[in-house]
């Protein structure tokens, strides 16, 4: 008896060899990709254009490519002009910026008008590093749930970014993809599906522990979730990670499944521990399910700097502190 | 654009009345929202809806159309009233404005009611959108004749997004984006040149590589002829400054900023008492002593 890692998960992840990629490059290929698809996609930029892989789909249709400036706020709402006219934008910055600072925008002139605009969020979570709190966004999944209408993506790796951008690009309506800046562990491969809404168990626990823990994780963080997971199991609990990509529309059917067949979940996001995914599903489990629900993620404090691995350890959801958080909740 | 006969302004102006006749008895029933802004942006919109746009009443959704983005959305009521006049709905239906299920929402929602290009209220977001609707024109088809018209208010303008939109529309030298300024002078709180001071509003948007005008935003014949010229101008965006005088039409409203956010019956006392003031509106309006006709000036 050991727990099963599914077929579609690549079977590398966890050798210490694993190849890190930040999962932003996914956003620039698939961009580059739906616009070579798609002559209505378009991309703004709010002077972030390298780092928010941006220039891949800029270089290859430099006149389908706005460059606002540094004005967030402006480019959500001149991205709503366009899409008014047609056009499918993309605009991109550091998710502090947008959706942090141009919140108003998104929600009135891109949500409430229904306009088909997809905001993406880059170097979201305390993963940022150096750059200290200001630029690391950890209220960002919150901000965007709550707005009606607008759909909520934190694809895993680079793979998932790919085709989560793909995907949205076809998806009619506005759309939040949060990403982050670090090469972080490559989840999936490039045959793993993904569609809009649906989460995806990437590891099953022991069938033979009698402890069952429904770990859930979004973003890049799902790597050091689903390493963590490997090593409850090896050390005598049952836990398997459920990766849900899509934190809004909740997959309320995968969480019902999931919910029955375990007796606790733990819930795992670089993001603070309100608001985020650990509340969307503590929501719909209070009613539908009420059981013991573990959220792990910032706990109501700020960033700083250091490095990444720094950061995670500090903030209690690398995943050592992922293990030794359930071991202690299991008790 | 055309030059306009004496008749056809004098027409105008008639249909503007008629307007603003609309906006006291819509605020009256709605018993909230703002008076002083759309019964002194009544002549402009008069004049787009009823002369200068390319649009279809009975067809909202005509591609070809021009689009008129209103950043200001809390003077809706005359938005409303002239699309109502101008026959993308039924008249009546104007008494709906502000009350539950009603398509005229407090502020304008585009999926409301259609003809409405844009939801706002929270200002300085228009022109951002009139931007990226003239640049995606552009980019579709560089020889487009559409315009993009954008009115803004001029207390918006302390917003810091409007200063970026206006950046970019002049580096991105959009001549088919003509924006129009109400610039009476008025905001909530007072006085512009006491909340926040403006001038000099021509210099800034010069700067920012724009053409603009000035002109008497009651005088329908220098509105069009301005309209006209902005049309024509080349390798820049346009705005026009129409300098307006608040609540124009009543004339013991006019030029006092506490009617900006306050409809007939709950506005300043010291010239008519609450009790009269609507029936005082209506009766201004309807014996036009409130002096709106602007052709005895030529």
């Amino acid at each position: 008896m050991a727990y099963t890692l599914a077929s579609h998960i690549n079977p590398n992840v966890f050798e210490t060899s694993v190849e890190k990629v930040p999962n932003r490059n996914g956003y620039g290929e698939g961009l580059k990709e739906a616009g070579t698809r798609d002559e209505r996609v378009v991309a703004l930029s709010a002077d972030l254009t390298a780092s928010t892989k941006t220039n891949m789909f800029a270089d290859a249709f430099p006149k389908r490519f706005v460059q606002v400036g540094i004005a967030e706020q402006s480019m959500a709402s001149v991205a709503s002009g366009m899409a008014a006219m047609g056009k499918i934008p993309f605009i991109a910055s550091y998710a502090m910026f947008s959706p942090g600072r141009n919140w108003e925008q998104v929600r009135t002139t891109i949500a409430y008008n229904g306009a088909n605009v997809k905001i993406v969020g880059a170097h979201a979570g305390v993963s940022v590093g150096p750059d200290g709190a200001t630029h690391q966004a950890i209220e960002d999944i919150a901000l965007m749930r709550v707005i009606p209408r607008m759909v909520v993506v934190a694809p895993c790796d680079v793979h998932e970014a790919r085709k989560a951008t793909l995907a949205l690009a076809k998806y009619v309506g506005p759309a939040y993809m949060r990403l982050a800046r670090e090469g972080t562990g490559v989840v999936t491969t490039a045959g793993t599906s993904f569609e809009i809404g649906k989460a995806d168990i990437f590891l099953k626990r022991d069938v033979g522990h009698r402890t069952r823990v429904g770990i859930i994780a979004t973003g890049v963080i799902t790597y050091e979730a689903l390493c963590a997971a490997k090593t409850l199991n090896e050390k005598g609990i049952g836990a398997s990670l459920l990766h849900m990509a899509t934190i809004k529309p909740l997959d309320k059917e995968a969480i019902d499944r999931y919910a029955e067949d375990h007796d606790m979940i733990v819930t795992v996001e670089e993001h603070q521990r309100a608001g985020g995914l650990g509340g969307a599903i503590a929501e719909y489990l209070s009613v539908h399910k009420p059981m013991r629900i573990l959220r792990l993620g910032v706990d109501d404090q700020f960033g700083q700097s250091g490095t990444p691995d720094e950061l995670l350890r500090h903030y209690g959801i690398d995943s050592n502190s992922i293990v030794r958080e359930v071991v202690r909740y299991v008790g | 654009m055309h030059y306009l006969t004496d008749d056809e302004v004098r027409a105008l102006e008639k249909r503007a009345n008629e307007i603003r006749t609309s906006i006291i008895e819509m605020l009256v029933e709605a018993g909230s929202g703002h008076t002083a802004g759309p019964l002194d942006m009544a002549d402009i919109f008069t004049l787009l809806y009823f002369e200068v746009l390319r649009h279809k009443p009975q067809d909202p959704y005509w591609k070809d159309r021009d689009r008129l983005i209103l950043s200001n959305g809390h003077i809706c009521p005359v938005l409303y009233a002239t699309m109502a006049h101008a026959g993308y709905f039924p008249v009546e239906e104007l008494l709906t404005l502000r009350k539950f299920g009603t398509r005229l929402q407090g502020h304008p929602h585009r999926e409301a009611l259609p003809g409405v290009e844009t939801s706002s209220g929270p200002l300085g977001s228009g022109l951002s959108q009139a931007v990226g609707m003239a640049l995606a024109e552009r980019m579709e088809n560089p020889y487009s004749s559409k315009y993009f018209y954008c009115i803004m208010g001029d207390g918006e303008l302390n917003e810091g997004q409007i200063w970026e939109a206006t950046m970019h529309a002049g580096k991105e030298k959009l001549h088919n984006l003509i924006a129009i300024i109400d610039r009476n002078d008025i905001q909530i709180d007072g006085y512009t040149k006491d909340v926040m001071p403006l001038e000099p509003l021509r210099e800034k948007f010069e700067a920012f590589n724009w053409d603009v005008q000035e002109v008497d935003g009651h005088n329908i014949r220098s509105v069009n002829d301005a309209l006209g010229k902005a049309q024509a101008v080349y390798g820049q965006p346009s705005l026009i400054i129409a300098h307006t005088i608040p609540s124009k039409g009543v004339d013991v409203f006019e030029r006092d900023f506490r009617w900006h956010g306050n409809p007939p019956g709950l506005g300043p006392e010291d010239r008519v008492k609450k009790e009269d003031q609507a029936k005082t509106a209506l009766m201004k309006l309807r014996t036009l002593n409130g002096q709106i006709t602007t052709h005895d000036y030529f």
